[in-house]
């Protein structure tokens, strides 16, 4: 997960769906993120790399559209709907998962975890 | 194992259960302290030594030949010292023996009255003698041909006579800047020579020494007539002479000015320390510095605090006794090898005594002082000065500062005793000294905290009288040569005879200074956040 200036970002990713949920005159999705290009990346407790500007899912609300997708605590959530979420601000990456006309977002995360996972799947 | 406390024979405490415990072990253990016994009759002199400055107890095992009358006793009859002493203790001092520390003073007080003064006379003699030659060389220059030949010399012009009145001058500023600078009480007696004042010396006379020559071959012996040159030559001495002044003082006190090394000074006995600056001196001259520094920064030294550590060690120690079961080897090593690992690996609780007592006498330290503090306060208060016009109003119960003192004294007297003999400080001051100390304070309109400021925590040793300052002939210990200059790592020891001072010396390191300018307007934050959005 750590960014190498000029080389390709990988990953190992979990495709997570989400439908958003109606709350009034709301469509919520569920969870709070932190991060984001504008930030200071050294406060973030579950990258890591402190030195990663990535949106990270800091919360997850309990029973919301978001647990129930399978999003958890702590992911870095790398597309959004095909858009890139690896370097925008904390704003734009707000703007991209509340689209208002938009009612199912498919979300790339990555967590370690995962990386965990295949690697011993390899070795064995 | 056993706890059988038998006679341990090196041993220098008070241990008087131990006596009788080896008169009972006697008769078994008779060969075995024989041998013990002559061993101690060598090694008593060195035990004897090692207990200087406090007031122990030497006890001598019982010799085994007079109670059993072996043949060997006769041949041992000539040593003197131990013979017939069977348990005979030998204390530090008693009515009609004088104790190792007496005799050391004594001997030290022969040595100072004959020896020292005469070299520190000499020295001084030879400086005032030169002093007085040199100066008046120039003066005998000019004298000479008047008085000699005054028929053929040349008439003195303007310039010569201007030349007179600069030799006036110039002698009266070398006459004022050598008093300035060498006119000075000795304030130390010193073991080597200082070696830039003789060379100095040295130079001095040599200068002279070959004007004189020259004046002595080119002029007295042909009479020269021409005045001005003589006299100009005069005047070449005394400028000449305001220049070795010159070096004088750039090699005698501006020299050692720049810092350039640290000196650490331990004292050996409670491990106070304190770090000096000096410069560029000899070792003896480093040491003078210390010990006038150590006179002013060092808090006085007092026996009385240092006996407690001693005892609680030699509590740590004792009941361990070494059984030779292997043999009759007498590895003396080996068995306080074994005697040490064992009290190391005992568990014994001297560290929560220690805790507690230390604990305890701080509490009651804190006790008394406040006892203290609101005695002398109260009795502050019981006095008032009288204004000028007022002291005509009431002549009758005027009194002065003494008289004051005295009235108010009884009332703190006994918290005051009391928190000295607490604080182990009772022998340092006498009734008078308070009272003494009580009028200064009253007269100069001192606070209550102002005149306990003395009592409450000990003074440097400046502050006391000189009969208690246990401190007043040094020895200077180097292993370099006392006159060699200070250099990074030497080690010199200063010696009293209750206690000495370690001095470590260390160079300033190099420093390596660079600049850096920053624009002030480059002074520019931003905020950093963590915000987080739900969404």
């Amino acid at each position: 997960m750590s960014y190498v200036p000029g080389q390709p970002v990988t990953a190992v990713v979990q495709r997570i769906e989400i439908h958003k949920l109606r709350q009034g005159d709301n469509l919520i999705l569920g969870f709070s993120i932190g991060g984001g290009i504008d930030q200071d990346p050294t406060q973030n407790p579950f990258s890591e790399d402190k030195t990663d500007k990535g949106i990270y899912v800091t919360r997850v609300t309990e029973g919301g559209p978001a647990e129930i997708a399978g999003l958890q605590i702590g992911d870095k959530i790398m597309q959004v709907n095909g858009w890139d979420m690896t370097m925008v601000t904390h704003d734009q990456a707000r703007k991209r998962l509340t689209k208002r006309n938009e009612e199912v977002v498919r979300l790339l995360v990555t967590r370690q975890s995962l990386q965990k996972a295949v690697q011993q799947t390899m070795m064995s | 194992m056993g706890r059988r406390r038998e006679a341990d024979p090196m041993s220098t405490t008070m241990d008087t259960e131990s006596t009788y415990s080896g008169y009972s072990h006697y008769s078994g253990h008779s060969k075995k302290a024989h041998r013990q016994g002559s061993r101690d009759r060598h090694k008593s002199p060195r035990s004897k030594d090692g207990s200087r400055s406090e007031k122990s107890v030497t006890i001598q095992t019982p010799p085994a030949e007079p109670l059993l009358g072996n043949d060997t006793s006769r041949t041992e009859e000539g040593q003197d010292d131990n013979w017939g002493e069977t348990t005979t203790a030998i204390t530090g001092t008693s009515e009609h023996s004088i104790s190792q520390e007496d005799i050391a003073r004594i001997s030290k007080d022969l040595e100072d009255s004959v020896g020292l003064d005469c070299k520190r006379y000499l020295g001084l003699t030879v400086a005032a003698v030169l002093g007085l030659l040199v100066f008046l060389t120039p003066i005998a220059f000019i004298l000479l041909p008047q008085i000699l030949w005054r028929d053929d010399l040349e008439p003195c012009g303007t310039v010569c006579e201007g030349l007179f009145i600069s030799v006036a001058f110039k002698l009266l500023i070398l006459l004022i800047g050598t008093w300035a600078l060498f006119f000075r009480q000795p304030k130390a007696d010193i073991p080597r020579v200082f070696v830039f004042r003789a060379l100095l010396l040295v130079l001095i006379f040599l200068f002279v020494f070959s004007y004189w020559l020259f004046y002595g071959v080119r002029i007295l012996d042909s009479k020269d007539t021409n005045y001005q040159g003589i006299v100009q030559y005069a005047v070449s001495l005394v400028d000449a002479l305001l220049f070795i002044h010159y070096l004088a003082i750039v090699l005698l006190e501006l020299r050692q000015l720049q810092p350039m090394f640290t000196v650490k000074v331990v004292r050996s006995t409670d491990g106070e320390s304190r770090y000096y600056s000096l410069g560029h001196l000899s070792i003896q001259r480093a040491a003078l510095v210390v010990l006038e520094n150590y006179y002013r920064d060092f808090p006085v030294y007092n026996p009385a605090l240092l006996t407690a550590s001693k005892s609680r060690a030699a509590k740590h120690m004792a009941g361990l006794k070494v059984y030779n079961v292997d043999g009759p080897g007498n590895n003396a090593s080996g068995q306080s090898r074994a005697m040490i690992a064992a009290a190391a690996r005992r568990r014994d609780s001297s560290h929560n005594e220690l805790y507690y007592e230390e604990a305890d006498h701080e509490r009651r330290v804190k006790k008394r002082r406040a006892r203290l503090v609101v005695a002398v306060e109260e009795a502050f208060t019981h006095i008032k000065r009288l204004q000028a016009e007022e002291q005509q109003k009431a002549p009758g119960e005027m009194m002065d500062s003494r008289e004051a003192a005295q009235a108010i004294f009884p009332s703190m007297a006994r918290a005051l005793q009391k928190y000295l003999r607490t604080t182990r400080q009772q022998q340092y001051h006498s009734m008078e000294s308070i009272l003494q100390h009580l009028s200064f304070c009253i007269t100069n309109n001192m606070t209550p905290k102002a005149f306990l400021e003395r009592y409450l925590s000990p003074g440097p040793t400046l502050q006391y009288d000189r009969d208690r300052w246990f401190s007043k002939q040094w020895t200077l210990v180097s292993e370099e040569a006392v006159t060699s200059g200070l250099q990074d790592g030497i080690v010199f020891v200063l010696k009293c005879l209750d206690f000495s001072l370690v001095a470590n010396v260390k160079k300033i390191p190099f420093i390596k200074l660079s600049e850096e300018f920053i624009d002030p307007k480059s002074h520019k934050f931003v905020l950093r956040l963590q915000s987080e959005t739900s969404v």
